[in-house]
This record gives C-alpha cells, sequence and structure tokens, in this order.
C-alpha cells in the first residue's frame, strides 16, 4: 500500500519536474499584442486617431485607452479586423473621421519657397529638398498623411488621388447584370 | 490598351513617312558570344514570349544555376480553339523556327529538342519534319491531341515528357524549358537577321467577312487589322482579345496590337450567346474533373465568393492557369475563373499594401530616431564649444571684460547642459487658443511668486 503511495508520488514528481523544465527551456516567445495591432494598422502615421503615431495608437488600444474605431485610413475593414484580433463587436468609424481614398500629396514646385516645414512635418522622410532649394515628393513612399499640409506657408501641397492605372487594376468581384424583362 | 482592364496607358504615335525603310540590321555572332551578352542583346532586341504571356525571352534563355536546361520543348499547340496563327507560322515558316530553336538548344546546352503539335494541323508537322531533315537537326516532332488547354506550358510539357511541373515553379525546375514556335521564329530573325521583335503573327477571325492569319506589326491599330479581313458583317456584338476561352473584351477599337495579341474575334449573338444567369453551385465536381491542373474549382469558388482568400489560397488558387474549363462545363453557369481572378487580384494587392506599411513603419521608426540624435549632437555640439570658449577666455588677463564674458560663458555651458539633460520645453504647438491662454496665466503666476519669493532672499540677507 505504502509503495504504491511512493511510486505514484515519486512518478508524480519525476513527470512535474520534467514538465517544469520543458516549459522554462521551450517557452514560446509570444507576439506581444501591441506587434499585432501594429501589424495591422496602415502606418499611415497621420495621427487622424489622436496619437502621434500608429504604434502609439496600438500600445493605447492594447491598453484599453483607446477605441478600435479611430483609424481612418485604415477603414471599415481594418475596423473589422483589430474587431476579430481582439474579440469584439466591430463598429462604424468614430465620430468626425471618414475614410478617403488613397492619395498622395504633390507640390506645386511653381509656388514652392524652399522653407522646408514640410520637411520636418513628413513622419517617413518622404519629402526632399534643402533650405531654399524646390521640395519635391517621392510618391512610393508618401502614405498620404496630410501632415504636410497644415505648415505650408504658401498652400502649395494638395492631394492627389492615386487612381487606377494597367498596373495596379485588379479584377472586379464577378456580378450579374441584370437584364429588364422581356414581356412575351 | 489591348488590356482587360480596358485603362488607357502611355503610347506612342508613329508619324510613317510611307517608306517603309529600315536602318541596317546587324546578325549577331550567336555562336562566339558571350551567353550573358548574348541575352542582353535580345532583351535589347525585345523579345518576348509570343503565346500569349509576353514573358521576356532572354530571362527564359538562363539555364540558372543549374547551367542546363535538359528538355527544349517547342509549343506548336495552339493556346486556345479558333486561333491558328502558329498552325500557319509552322506551315510556312519552319525552317526559321527550327534556326531559333538551335540557338536556344545552344544557350540553354538542351540535349533534344521536341516539338508538339496538336493531331489537327497535320501540314504543320509535316513541314516541320521536312525542315529538321533538310537542316539535319535532331528534331523530335511529337503529335498530341487536340483538347484545350494542352497548349498551357505546363500542360504541354506534361503530355510530352510525363514530368508533371512544380507548383508554384518554374517548368526549369522540372529540367524542361517551354517556348512558343512564334518566338523561335523571332529568336531567328533576331540573330540571323539581327531584326527587333517588329511584327508578329495574328488570327482574325468570327464575325469578319475574310477570316485569315496576318504578319502585322506591333502598334497596328486593331481596327486597321478588322478592316483588313473584310470588316465585320452586319450583328456583330463586340470584339474579343485572345481566345474564345481566355479572351477579354476590346472596349476601343483604336488601340494598338501588342506583342501578348495572338487573335482578334469579331463577335456575333450567334457565335457567343450572352451567358445565362448564374446559378447557385450544385456541388456536382463537373469543374474539378475539367480542371487541367487537378484543383478542385468548387472549393476555391466558395471561399474566393465569401472573400475568404487565405482558404482559397489553401486550395491553391495559385495553380490556377484561369483557362476557363471549370466554367465551360459548370451546369449552373456560374463564372467561375471570374471569381478566382478576382481572388488572385485582390491577394496581390493586399501583398502589395501590407509591403507598403511595412516600409512606411521603418521609415517613421528611423525618422524618430534620427530626430532624438540630432537632438542629442546638436547639445554635444554646444557643450564643447562653450568649454572651448571657456579655456581660451581663462588662459588671457583678468580685467572686467574677461570676467563678463567669461560669465557669459558659463551661463551658456550650463544651459547646454540642461539641454542635453533633454529640459527642453514641451512643445505648445497646435493647442486651442483657451489651453494657450491657460497656460500663459499659469506662467504669469508662476513669474509673480518667483519674484515675491526672491523680493523675500533679498529682505532677510
Amino acid at each position: 500500500m505504502l509503495s504504491a503511495i511512493l511510486v505514484m508520488a515519486l512518478g508524480g514528481l519525476v513527470l512535474g519536474g520534467v514538465l517544469g523544465w520543458a516549459s522554462i527551456r521551450y517557452r514560446v516567445e509570444d507576439d506581444p499584442l501591441v506587434e499585432k495591432i501594429d501589424a495591422i494598422l496602415p502606418q499611415t502615421q497621420c495621427g487622424q486617431c489622436g496619437f502621434p503615431g500608429c504604434k502609439p495608437y496600438a500600445e493605447a488600444i492594447s491598453k484599453g485607452e483607446a477605441d478600435i474605431n479611430r483609424c481612418p485610413p485604415g477603414g471599415e475593414d481594418g475596423v473589422k479586423r483589430l474587431a476579430e484580433l481582439l474579440g469584439v463587436d466591430p463598429k462604424p468609424l468614430g465620430e468626425g473621421l471618414e475614410h478617403k481614398p488613397k492619395s498622395v500629396a504633390v507640390i506645386d514646385e511653381n509656388l514652392c519657397i524652399g522653407c522646408t516645414l514640410c520637411i520636418q512635418a513628413c513622419p517617413v522622410d518622404a519629402i526632399v529638398g534643402a533650405a531654399k532649394q524646390m521640395h519635391v515628393i517621392v510618391a512610393e513612399q508618401c502614405t498620404g498623411c496630410e501632415l504636410c499640409l497644415p505648415p505650408c506657408p504658401v498652400e502649395c501641397i494638395r492631394m492627389e488621388v492615386i487612381h487606377e492605372d494597367v498596373t495596379t487594376w485588379k479584377w472586379r468581384y464577378p456580378v450579374h447584370s441584370l437584364h429588364p424583362a422581356r414581356p412575351h | 490598351m489591348p488590356h482587360p482592364s480596358g485603362l488607357p496607358d502611355l503610347c506612342i504615335v508613329i508619324e510613317s513617312d510611307g517608306e517603309d525603310r529600315a536602318t541596317e540590321f546587324q546578325p549577331l555572332d550567336w555562336r562566339n558570344l558571350d551567353p550573358s551578352a548574348l541575352r542582353n542583346r535580345i532583351r535589347d532586341l525585345g523579345l518576348a514570349g509570343l503565346g500569349g504571356a509576353v514573358f521576356p525571352t532572354y530571362i527564359k534563355l538562363n539555364p540558372g544555376a543549374t547551367r542546363k536546361v535538359p528538355t527544349l520543348i517547342l509549343n506548336g499547340a495552339e493556346c486556345e480553339p479558333w486561333i491558328t496563327c502558329d498552325d500557319r507560322l509552322m506551315r510556312e515558316r519552319a525552317e526559321g523556327i527550327l534556326r531559333g530553336a538551335v540557338a536556344m538548344q545552344a544557350i540553354l546546352h538542351a540535349d533534344a529538342i521536341i516539338v508538339g503539335i496538336e493531331d489537327n494541323k497535320p501540314e504543320a508537322a509535316a513541314a516541320l519534319q521536312a525542315a529538321a531533315k533538310q537542316l539535319g537537326l535532331p528534331v523530335e516532332v511529337t503529335i498530341v491531341p487536340t483538347l484545350y488547354p494542352s497548349g498551357g506550358g505546363k500542360q504541354l510539357a506534361y503530355l510530352l515528357t510525363g514530368k508533371e511541373m512544380p507548383a508554384g515553379g518554374r517548368s526549369t525546375d522540372a529540367g524542361v524549358q517551354v517556348f512558343n514556335v512564334a518566338t523561335a521564329y523571332s529568336l531567328h530573325r533576331a540573330i540571323d537577321l539581327g531584326e527587333p521583335m517588329l511584327s508578329r503573327v495574328v488570327t482574325v477571325t468570327g464575325h469578319v467577312s475574310e477570316p485569315q492569319n496576318f504578319e502585322v506589326r506591333i502598334g497596328t491599330p486593331i481596327e486597321d487589322l478588322i478592316r483588313q479581313a473584310g470588316g465585320e458583317l452586319a450583328g456583330a456584338t463586340g470584339k474579343l482579345i485572345g481566345g474564345p476561352m481566355m479572351g477579354f473584351e476590346l472596349r476601343d477599337d483604336t488601340a494598338p496590337l501588342t506583342k501578348a495579341v495572338n487573335c482578334v474575334i469579331v463577335k456575333n449573338r450567334k457565335l457567343f450567346p450572352a451567358a445565362p444567369p448564374a446559378l447557385a453551385c450544385i456541388r456536382c465536381g463537373e469543374c474539378a474533373r475539367a480542371c487541367p491542373a487537378l484543383l478542385q474549382p468548387f472549393e476555391m469558388y466558395w471561399y474566393a465568393k465569401a472573400k475568404d482568400f487565405g482558404k482559397a489560397q489553401s486550395y491553391r488558387l495559385f495553380d490556377c492557369i484561369e483557362c476557363g474549363c471549370c466554367s465551360y462545363v459548370c451546369p449552373s453557369h456560374i463564372p467561375l475563373v471570374d471569381f478566382f481572378r478576382f481572388a488572385k487580384g485582390e491577394i496581390w494587392a493586399r501583398e502589395r499594401e501590407k509591403e507598403a506599411s511595412e516600409q512606411a513603419r521603418q521609415r517613421h521608426e528611423f525618422h524618430q530616431f534620427r530626430l532624438e540624435r540630432e537632438k542629442q549632437e546638436k547639445a554635444d555640439k554646444l557643450a564643447a564649444k562653450a568649454v572651448d570658449r571657456l579655456k581660451t577666455v581663462e588662459t588671457g588677463s583678468s580685467d572686467p571684460e574677461a570676467e563678463r564674458k567669461k560669465a557669459i560663458l558659463q551661463a551658456a555651458i550650463e544651459r547646454a547642459q540642461k539641454a542635453k539633460e533633454g529640459i527642453t520645453p514641451k512643445n505648445v504647438d497646435g493647442l486651442t487658443p483657451q489651453i494657450q491662454q491657460e497656460i500663459a496665466d499659469i506662467e504669469a503666476r508662476r513669474a509673480q511668486l518667483r519674484e515675491t519669493a526672491h523680493a523675500k532672499d533679498e529682505d532677510s540677507a
């Protein structure tokens, strides 16, 4: 009787020890929540959510300090994916925020006075130029955040919606065209 | 542009002087040319796959790390029913095709050349065999059954070699390279005559008065081409670019002919009746039996329709060659291929977006790092400068002027040190007027307090 209890207890101890060791030795470094949220955010760095960039907003969401519907560039789709990740119900975009079509900033070279204010405002360093020299925006790197618009003293920057061309064109979702019924 | 989107693109308009003269073309001494230099010349001459995919020929002529592609296949099976441009080319220019193939064989170090021809083109096969005999080339002409889509590169390679091509890979991974016969012919023109790709053979068929094949200069307006074929007959309902299975609607007749256009079909109601409305999928599995890539279109259809792209991809969506067999056999008339094209486009777009956002993230992180670094560098520089100045003043005479300067410098050093410690005023830009007013009030109160404290200190002293 006693030996049986001892054997079971010993077995339990040994197995427990093995499990405990394995849990430390093979610990899986799980992706922190902030990284996962940050991966869903569009990285526009526009600050429309009220935080100075996508990462701070992701941190605020993970702490429960910010709502998931504060990101207009992400749109409804982004809110839906955040809701899925966090296991909450999706909701429409917050008040005063609207999803705009993706655009890039364009500098009117004739008006630019070379003040470098927009260069300092750009969160992704997509504007090239120097003091008293004409500035230009690298379109491929522009996230369309519009942060360069307010600092410009001569209002020479405008947003241009990116139009579809042959390289970005996608096949549409197949729908059937409806025909009016013919009288028989 | 002759493109499924129908979107305009940048084109060059060449105004002809009507003389039709070209510069002197220099034949390439391809046997003695360095392979890489030869490939670059072929690239400059604009050679591309004429089967319809327009894959650049110079890339396909690179044997890669293995240095050898054992089997070279010439694709003489037409892409789709109705198209006969390769058939005519093989009948009339078999010798040129084989001369191009010999160059391909040498560049790829291939052991064998196999020509695959469908069994409905006995004249073409005979012409090629005769040309091979005349040139003394060991070319194997193999007849394959006429069954769409055996003109697909991977499908033909499987028919001829019995080797299945790797999913997601190129046929070179299986030691096979497939070229269209027209590509081989244009390679012959490029190396033996030094001629760039100026023209291609195009089938014009359907509801026109004289359906036929033409050798057409690249860039010819498609409306001219149709006029050449006798013009479209009454009751035409549109034009297709490509074959009846994979072709797309031409939106603008003035669009120029590109290297990808192998066929122009004028439609009418009898040849192309309007598609009946799609019904629900009844899971009959007809599409899976028809699929030449051995996929399960009905499964991919569910997920593509529900926009569950990850699942669609797990059913190997990207191995779909969009041949249209599944849509053709579907008893419910579901446009299956349209769903697959849609899903592929969405997946590609998402990948592009993800890449762009990853780049933006990195650039933003670097931007912040750079701002920090600049602040630090500025503070360091100011401190170093002040210390330097202090030293020079200390070594000088002790007149009151120098003392005053020293005091100013000391203050500057302290300021710089403070800046270095990061005690910089908080950014108060972009606040509402109320908050700014509040801050001003607080500052005023602070100043007042400091003044009274100062006065008290002086009093007590």
